[in-house]
């Protein structure tokens, strides 16, 4: 079936319906997600500052805005693209501002002028108009095919960029920063777009060789040894972003990511074992010669210690996170009835106690669904698509939110070490909502076609 | 391709579940235990939050929570210093003690019984109010017991017998809490380390809690009830009674106190031994049934176990691998026999309900802010320790200890008063613990008390139980008699 057939399809099928139903039941739910948008900034106001102001108006209208306008680029553009992702998002994206706010509002009551919730939503609108250029210019969902090798270079030059002189910024211990002016962006968080899109494109035109069946070893099929150049190459960038950029998180993101991604092209358990093995052998090392690495996994195992506690960089913030989640009980304090501000970098790495605290465990459980709900149909996409690249190319942006929300969210909640990830669309930070946006961006293109090509088959 | 997609979700299913466990674990399972980590200030903050509900007495506040112009928007006052070791304090910097602390989920509004009101204030986002808890202190038995004491350090309970219910509850020295309560931090600080470092222990309610006393004589009730309970005994009993005694196994002699001739007859009733209070009696007594039974008819009292009136005691306690020297001094409330004022108050309330002992209890009842009664404590029966026989036999000769024993001073005219003194030795030469407890009137009882004074009244070994304890007792009972 060529991509000619495809179109004419979908063009027809524009034309024969009216009524496009996805996008209808999509602006349904986002109606629902912009009421709860305001209704937290309402909540956050009355139980701060007591009154109502034109805040409400300023943290809500840009998104609201924003999401309308994807909404009518979608009718536009990709009329049979998912109608739940969307709105999905917008939630959590209304969410995380409404956070930031309220903790803005704290930090004014102490006389504090660095704020964060005026440049969310700027970002968010830059994001979102990154999501729509992604509809508007990449026109099929085989288009970026054509782009392979230089995604891979871009990725790599991104990934490796904070390491630079000059330009590179460490922030927290972590050299994940670039600093142009006073403006500083996490490159790593665009790297993990152009590497799937790289893994995406390579492992389509490679798996058959990869997947040839090797040696028998043990009862286990071993991979050729020349078959292992891949996996090793990016096990090393795995271990060059640890050690040069001083963060498991994103090295465990990359090494994950194109993991999954060669098991699903290849069929073959043996690389993730092999993999596994080989990120877990680097890890152990690295925590006994790298004291950073060390220290994390101290403070994540004995957060408790008053030796970890106190100590600079120790356990202190994980402590007070679970102090807040703790305080947030089954109900939560409320929206601004709590004090998440006593946890440094609430806004941002910490975002998700913040939620926890004043959201309770069942403000918690939401959130890790609607994850689960973005996540759920990202995969349904890949699940749909008969072409590969497409299939490997959605479960790969998919599975980069899902590992990317389990390594922030179980480093605050103590299921594995603390790392300095972004909890997507959730935290503030600029170059997390412009990289999370335009996957949201990408999975809206894929799905247009998978939807049109189950009805072009029948 | 798509059954590799599927084990990927399975993957990503079991992430989030391992997400989901944890986040359960840390806001549900260890909630409590984190929420009272000393370095989560969460609680504290919070507490300020919402008005705090009120602590009341026959309606009026003792402890109550006022607006105010700075950060805490409350501030917490305290009405009376007689109050100090019922309320405790509420202090941002110092924690929280007494009822403060252990009614603080109600009075912060966060009890299990206020969920409604929790939500309503979530979804609101309006401050949640607390609720006010009403004692069952009557002011002016309160404020008799107090003034009884004086300038003497120890303690006064009074409870009403039938229902457990806690009329007064003194601890002297008290401390002023609006001290500790105070929004200056350095004040406040300063404020509580005089206080712990007061040798007095101002800061400890010692009706319940600290080191506990010798109970001295009171404590042969006790052992006259294990006698009776044992069905071999009974209060015409006669025990030997030389004029003095030694220590089996040991070449150490005791003596009754005062003359010591314990009636003068070659033998004497446990009837009139408990009477006159005679040591060698007793010595003999307790020798006779052994530690373990002692000690089962204390446990049956309460010994060995806290009770939550809801303030938390400190249980009482009986030895325990004594020899037999020990158990003779043991059965006369010396050797290591440590109580509570509260414990022996709950044992006269015994004997004055046929038996039946009754829940003490503090609480009458806790009213929300929309004034629905959250929780009203009904008397409940706490334990059966003696039987109705025993208690009717033991009220007898507490009577006979105040009309015509060594109790005197315990007597009301016109009313039947049963009672006990104790004079609890502490070494050689340390001053006396000074020891009343009893009830009145005999016939229908309505108050129990105890009193204990420490370091012998400040009159070193000069000062006695009826001397000084029973006239503070006696005024106390007046007060609920309304004499």
């Amino acid at each position: 079936m060529s991509v000619t057939t495809n179109t004419i399809a979908l063009d027809i099928r524009r034309l024969s319906r009216v009524i496009p139903r996805n996008r209808n039941i999509e602006l349904a739910l986002l109606a629902f997600a912009f009421g709860i948008n305001a209704y937290e900034l309402a909540q956050i106001q009355l139980s701060t500052i007591q009154i109502y102001n034109a805040d409400i108006l300023t943290y809500w209208l840009p998104i609201t805005l924003g999401a309308l306008a994807i909404h009518l680029v979608l009718r536009w553009r990709a009329s049979e693209a998912d109608a739940l992702m969307l709105p999905a998002v917008v939630l959590l994206n209304g969410l995380g501002i409404a956070e930031i706010y309220r903790l803005d509002l704290a930090r004014l009551a102490n006389h504090s002028t660095d704020l964060f919730a005026g440049k969310q939503i700027v970002w968010s609108c830059v994001a979102m108009a990154a999501a729509i250029a992604v509809i508007v210019f990449v026109p099929t969902h085989l288009f970026l095919r054509r782009y392979v090798y230089i995604s891979m270079f871009i990725g790599l030059a991104l990934l490796i960029s904070p390491m630079l002189p000059v330009i590179g910024k460490t922030i927290n211990g972590a050299h994940l920063w670039l600093a142009i002016g006073s403006l500083t962006f996490q490159p790593g968080e665009l790297a993990k777009i152009a590497l799937t899109v790289f893994f995406a494109g390579y492992l389509v035109t490679r798996r058959d060789s990869l997947a040839v069946v090797g040696r028998r070893f043990l009862g286990v099929q071993l991979p050729r040894a020349r078959e292992l150049g891949p996996i090793l190459a990016i096990w090393a960038i795995s271990l060059l972003v640890l050690v040069g950029e001083r963060d498991l998180g994103t090295s465990l993101l990359y090494f994950g990511l194109f993991l999954v991604m060669i098991y699903v092209a290849t069929g073959r358990p043996i690389y993730v074992v092999v993999g596994l093995g080989l990120f877990l052998t680097s890890a152990v090392v690295a925590a006994r010669l790298m004291t950073y690495v060390s220290g994390r996994v101290d403070a994540w195992l004995n957060p408790f210690d008053s030796a970890h506690y106190d100590a600079i960089g120790g356990s202190y913030q994980l402590v007070q996170g679970i102090f807040g989640l703790a305080h947030g009980s089954v109900l939560g304090s409320g929206l601004g009835g709590g004090v998440p501000q006593l946890v440094p970098l609430a806004e941002s790495d910490f975002i998700i106690a913040s939620l926890g605290e004043e959201l309770g465990l069942v403000g918690m459980f939401a959130i890790l669904a609607i994850y689960l709900l973005i996540i759920a149909r990202g995969a349904r996409i890949a699940f749909q698509h008969s072409d590969d690249f497409s299939k490997l190319l959605a479960i790969g942006l998919s599975f980069v939110i899902a590992l990317q929300s389990f390594i922030v969210i179980g480093g605050v909640t103590r299921v594995v070490p603390l790392t300095g990830l972004t909890t997507p669309f959730l935290a503030a930070g600029g170059s997390s909502l412009l990289a999370n946006w335009i996957i949201v961006g990408l999975l809206l293109r894929i799905s247009n076609t998978s939807g049109t090509h189950v009805e072009v088959e029948e | 391709m798509n059954r590799e997609l599927k084990r990927v979700v399975y993957v990503i299913v079991a992430m989030f579940v391992a997400l989901f466990i944890s986040s359960s674990t840390i806001q549900v399972i260890t909630a409590d235990s984190l929420a009272s980590d000393p370095r989560n200030v969460r609680a504290v903050y919070d507490s300020y939050k919402t008005q705090r509900g009120a602590i009341l007495v026959a309606g009026n506040p003792i402890a109550e929570s006022v607006h105010s112009d700075d950060n805490f928007h409350y501030a917490r006052t305290y009405s009376s210093e007689i109050y100090s070791a019922v309320t405790g304090f509420f202090s941002f910097f110092q924690g929280a003690t007494g009822m403060e602390s252990s009614m603080n989920s109600y009075l912060t509004g966060k009890s299990s019984s206020q969920f409604f009101e929790q939500v309503n204030a979530l979804l609101s986002g309006n401050p949640l109010t607390g609720a006010s808890v009403e004692l069952t202190i009557d002011p002016k038995v309160q404020q008799v017991a107090w003034d009884a004491l004086g300038k003497l350090q120890g303690a006064v309970v009074a409870i009403d017998p039938s229902t457990g219910k806690i009329l007064a509850m003194v601890s002297k020295p008290g401390y002023d809490a609006n001290a500790l309560a105070t929004h200056d931090g350095t004040s406040s600080a300063a404020a509580y380390a005089k206080l712990l470092a007061d040798k007095n222990s101002p800061l400890v309610n010692k009706a319940i809690s600290g080191t506990l006393y010798a109970p001295g004589s009171v404590f042969k009730i006790v052992v006259a009830s294990a006698a009776f309970e044992s069905g071999q005994y009974t209060p015409d009993s006669t025990l030997p009674n030389p004029p003095k005694y030694k220590l089996p196994g040991t070449n150490t002699w005791i003596t009754n106190s005062g003359e010591g001739k314990c009636g003068g007859q070659p033998t004497v009733s446990i009837a009139t031994a408990l009477m006159l209070s005679c040591n060698i009696p007793f010595a003999q007594l307790g020798v006779l049934l052994g530690q373990d039974a002692i000690r089962a008819q204390a446990q049956k009292y309460g010994f060995g176990r806290s009770v939550d009136i809801p303030l938390h005691s400190t249980p009482s306690t009986y030895p325990t691998g004594m020899d037999d020297s020990q158990t003779a001094l043991s059965s006369f409330g010396q050797f290591d026999d440590r109580v509570t004022p509260l414990q022996i108050a709950m044992i006269s309330a015994t004997v004055a309900n046929a038996g039946v002992e009754m829940k003490p209890n503090l609480v009458s009842n806790v009213q929300s802010a929309n004034l629905a009664s959250l929780w009203s404590p009904q008397p409940e029966q706490y334990a059966n320790p003696i039987s109705a026989q025993t208690a009717s036999w033991l009220k007898q000769m507490m009577i006979n200890a105040v009309a015509h024993g060594v109790s005197s001073n315990g007597a009301i005219p016109g009313v039947t008063v049963a009672g006990k003194t104790g004079t609890a030795q502490n070494g050689t030469s340390a001053p006396y613990t000074l020891w009343f407890t009893g009830f009145a009137p005999a016939e229908k009882p309505r108050v129990a008390v105890a009193v204990v004074i420490e370091n012998g009244g400040g009159i070193g070994q000069a000062g006695r139980g009826n001397s000084l304890a029973a006239p503070v007792a006696r005024k106390v009972m007046e007060a609920v008699l309304g004499k």
